[in-house]
């Protein structure tokens, strides 16, 4: 059963959470030092924390996909990912994000912010950390000044803000259909944007994390509705047409990341 | 004794067993939308199933005006005194191709309101497939009974409502009372496209209300995510007979055949039971409807969406006041919307809504157009010690039940069960943990989405007990006076004829007693999300994905 799975696949977020912890200055720091070292054994406070926030953002996209997304359910979700980056903030973490800025450390982030996030487990071993700078103006002002390279990491930021707003304005159905079409091309821009031989290396370098995405997708999704597969090609399928015909070279790419996601 | 008969289904009324739908593929829309649907009622001997009778043949047909079989049968009408219209002919042979239930009724005496002693259950009926695959159709998703408990109606995500009918004492058969038996069986709603959005709209029954019955016919109020359908459910058991005009197989005659004329007379036939629309409340809501209320005048009823709250006059179809809007002017900053709501049983100008943040907001109609401003507000502070990132969600009230009394409000959100006293604002008189085991669990029930299941409970008739579902097919009862809470399971395994339900106990600790379940091994693919109290006995009415399981008290 997929959610007998689910209980026992974070036994350490659930001892960490159930005792609402507040967050602490040394485990941030602690935190820092780990990250930039690359490996950290046991996941502290602020690695939960960021597990839930990825966890979370793909929750918000993979109910963006749907064709009807429980409004309540985004709601929640949303608060939840505002709460964490308000305590992220308030904890300085925010701004240890804007001092990184080798090429390494961007791909990265360009990696982290689109649909492909990545699981905790592999958080755990402190690649990066993730800049989702979606709710931190600052951040993303720091981000104009870097180079194209970031310039492009900070629209696909703005995709997924744009994806949330767009999917609880109902009322202008035809602007909600710009705005999720435009936001969708948005993140698919930025891995159009590369060469085909830098994403096929892009993808490479992720390619273990590619499946345990697919493992914690399985479990999530196992409560959405079915055919949303057939959506999602219908908008991978109009996404196609609407873009450029000297990145259908990309498409194909593009196509492939919609399936593996979907799992059809 | 005899052999051990298997519990009966429900009638399907799709050819196909299970579907899955794509979403965004428009559907033809072939079939009349509002067509009438007629069944004969459920075998009221007892001999067989509840017929799947002249329901629709294909998936989308209904036809106008079909002649049951169980008529044509010749089984002769049985009528009781004037108006009861309650007896019904057997079903012959035929139409019951399957063995009814085994379930006896243990004989409840009384008014079995279980006043000191606790009440204990045993297993009356189960209605549904038996059959391991579930098709996602047959889900229920609403159940309800009407206000004398005599009718039961359930919703499901195909579209469909059931009602079922409890048994009349007759001399043939003593034990027989209390069985509900299938009296009605309907498509209230059809899947529909909004091209405008390219949305497919779902047909899941999301709440059914009844309405106080006024004459022979019933009415229930029936809604899915978009749209509101008033039906009225009526017995037919004479037909007219002697017609001028027409033949009696409804061929016109030919003028000059008619040599005389006559008065048609009225025979009886066997009962019948027509659904039909009389009212459709469309094109109001812009959000997903999540609660439908009848209010105390019963002229009027209220719609609540995620965001906003209408007002429904049940004659007018064409116009709704929108009585309560929390739609922000930038959605960006939308953080909270509205979950349930309900009128108060007794004040006509007073209604509650609760929403995802935790908070009841009660409003008095007099007071302003629209209600945005609150009367009351209710809300618990939160508890500093246990706050986690997940406090907010497991805070959101899924439902909100006034009680009979109009007296106090209750409230479930993920948790717990809290008891209102509505002249207290500022937090709630009792509270009562459901699965507080799930507290340590709640990243691995975020993860899969269990965290946000939406549970509802009930009140039993005299406000002293209450009862709310729980996983692993567990529901709850929580009598407040003692206070004493049982845990109870809705299984197949207890599902002997007058078999005493024995109560459930989930391990906690590190040791697991005999007969005790551990957390691990609960699963949370079974869920009791809907469940319903007899308004004036203690019979219970429990949906376990798409199984209905009827329990009555026990009494010695």
């Amino acid at each position: 059963m997929g959610e007998e799975e689910g209980l026992h696949q974070t036994p350490f977020l659930d001892t960490m959470f159930v005792r609402g912890l507040k967050r602490k200055c040394f485990d941030g720091e602690e935190d820092i030092e780990g990250t930039l070292a690359g490996i950290k054994a046991i996941p502290s406070y602020n690695l939960q924390r960021q597990s839930l926030l990825d966890m979370s953002l793909v929750k918000l996209q993979l109910c963006h996909m749907l064709v009807e997304p429980n409004l309540c359910r985004s709601v929640l979700i949303a608060n939840t990912v505002r709460q964490i980056q308000e305590e992220m903030t308030q904890d300085g973490t925010w701004q240890m994000i804007n001092t990184q800025s080798t090429g390494q450390a961007s791909l990265d982030r360009l990696v982290s912010t689109d649909i492909l996030c990545r699981s905790s487990r592999d958080q755990a071993e402190g690649k990066h950390v993730p800049a989702y700078g979606t709710f931190n103006k600052d951040f993303e002002n720091d981000q104009a000044q870097d180079s194209s390279d970031t310039m492009s990491t900070a629209s696909a930021v703005q995709a997924p803000r744009n994806l949330q707003s767009s999917v609880w304005e109902m009322e202008n159905p035809q602007e909600n259909k710009g705005n999720f079409q435009k936001s969708l091309d948005q993140i698919f821009e930025t891995l159009e944007n590369k060469s085909p031989n830098s994403v096929e290396d892009l993808f490479s370098e992720v390619d273990n994390s590619y499946y345990d995405l697919d493992t914690m997708l399985t479990g999530m999704m196992s409560n959405t509705k079915m055919g949303h597969c057939d959506s999602l090609e219908t908008f991978s399928s109009s996404t196609n047409t609407a873009s450029n015909s000297n990145c259908k070279s990309d498409l194909n790419d593009l196509d492939h990341i919609v399936e593996i996601l979907v799992e059809s | 004794m005899g052999a051990i008969l298997k519990p009966r289904t429900l009638p399907r009324l799709r050819a196909a067993p299970s579907r899955s739908r794509p979403r965004s593929r428009p559907r033809s829309r072939g079939s009349p939308r509002h067509g009438r649907s007629v069944s004969p009622p459920g075998p009221r001997a007892g001999t067989g199933r509840a017929g799947p009778g002249p329901g629709p043949a294909g998936p989308r047909e209904r036809g106008a005006g079909r002649a049951a079989p169980a008529a044509a049968a010749g089984c002769g009408a049985r009528r009781a005194g004037p108006g009861a219209g309650r007896f019904a002919p057997s079903v012959p042979p035929s139409l019951a191709h399957r063995p009814f239930s085994s379930a006896v009724v243990a004989r409840a005496a009384g008014d079995g309101g279980g006043s000191s002693s606790e009440v204990q259950w045993c297993f009356l009926q189960v209605k549904g497939a038996i059959d391991e695959d579930v098709a996602e159709a047959d889900i229920i998703s609403t159940v309800e009974f009407n206000y004398t408990g005599d009718l039961l109606a359930t919703g499901d995500k195909g579209g469909r409502v059931v009602i079922f009918q409890r048994e009349q004492e007759t001399k043939s058969r003593p034990l027989s009372r209390g069985e509900y038996n299938v009296y009605s069986t309907f498509q209230s709603h059809e899947p529909e496209f909004d091209y405008l959005k390219s949305l497919e709209i779902e047909e899941k029954i999301n709440k059914i209300r009844w309405l106080p019955q006024q004459n022979a016919a019933h009415f229930l109020l029936s809604t899915n995510d978009k749209t509101i359908k008033l039906w009225k459910i009526s017995e037919r058991d004479k037909r007219a007979e002697g017609y001028n005009l027409k033949d009696e197989d409804g061929r016109l005659r030919e003028p000059f055949r008619v040599t005389e004329l006559r008065v048609p007379t009225l025979k009886p036939m066997d009962l019948m039971v027509e659904a039909s629309p009389r009212r459709t409340f469309a094109n109001a809501h812009t959000y997903h409807i999540n609660s439908i209320s009848v209010n105390s005048d019963y002229a009027t009823y209220l719609s609540a969406d995620d965001l906003r709250i209408n007002l429904w006059h049940l004659e007018v179809t064409n116009r709704s006041f929108n009585i309560v809007d929390i739609k922000p002017a930038n959605m960006e900053e939308l953080t909270e919307v509205i979950t349930a709501a309900e009128f108060h049983p007794h004040h006509c100008n007073v209604f509650v809504y609760s929403s995802s943040k935790g908070t009841i907001r009660l409003c008095d109609m007099r007071s302003a157009a629209l209600c945005d401003q609150h009367s009351k507000f209710f809300e618990e502070p939160e508890d500093p010690s246990s706050r986690s990132f997940f406090s907010e969600i497991i805070s959101s009230i899924s439902d909100v039940k006034f009680s009979h009394s109009g007296r106090y409000m209750m409230t479930r959100d993920y948790l717990s069960v809290k008891v209102w006293d509505i002249n207290m604002e500022n937090r709630p008189v009792e509270t009562y943990q459901v699965h507080e085991y799930l507290r340590s669990k709640l990243c691995s029930l975020y993860e899969n989405d269990c965290i946000f299941d939406k549970f509802e409970c009930c009140w039993n008739g005299s406000d002293s007990t209450i009862m709310t579902g729980s996983y692993n097919n567990f529901f709850r009862t929580f009598e407040r006076n003692m206070p004493r809470d049982t845990t109870l399971e809705a299984s197949r395994e207890s599902s002997k004829p007058r078999a005493i339900l024995k109560p459930r106990k989930v391990c906690t600790t590190g040791k697991r007693k005999k007969d005790e379940i551990t957390v691990d091994s609960l699963d949370f693919n079974k869920k009791i999300l809907h469940t319903a109290w007899h308004p004036m006995e203690n019979i219970i009415a429990v949906a376990a994905t798409n199984n209905l399981y009827l329990f009555q008290e026990k009494v010695n």
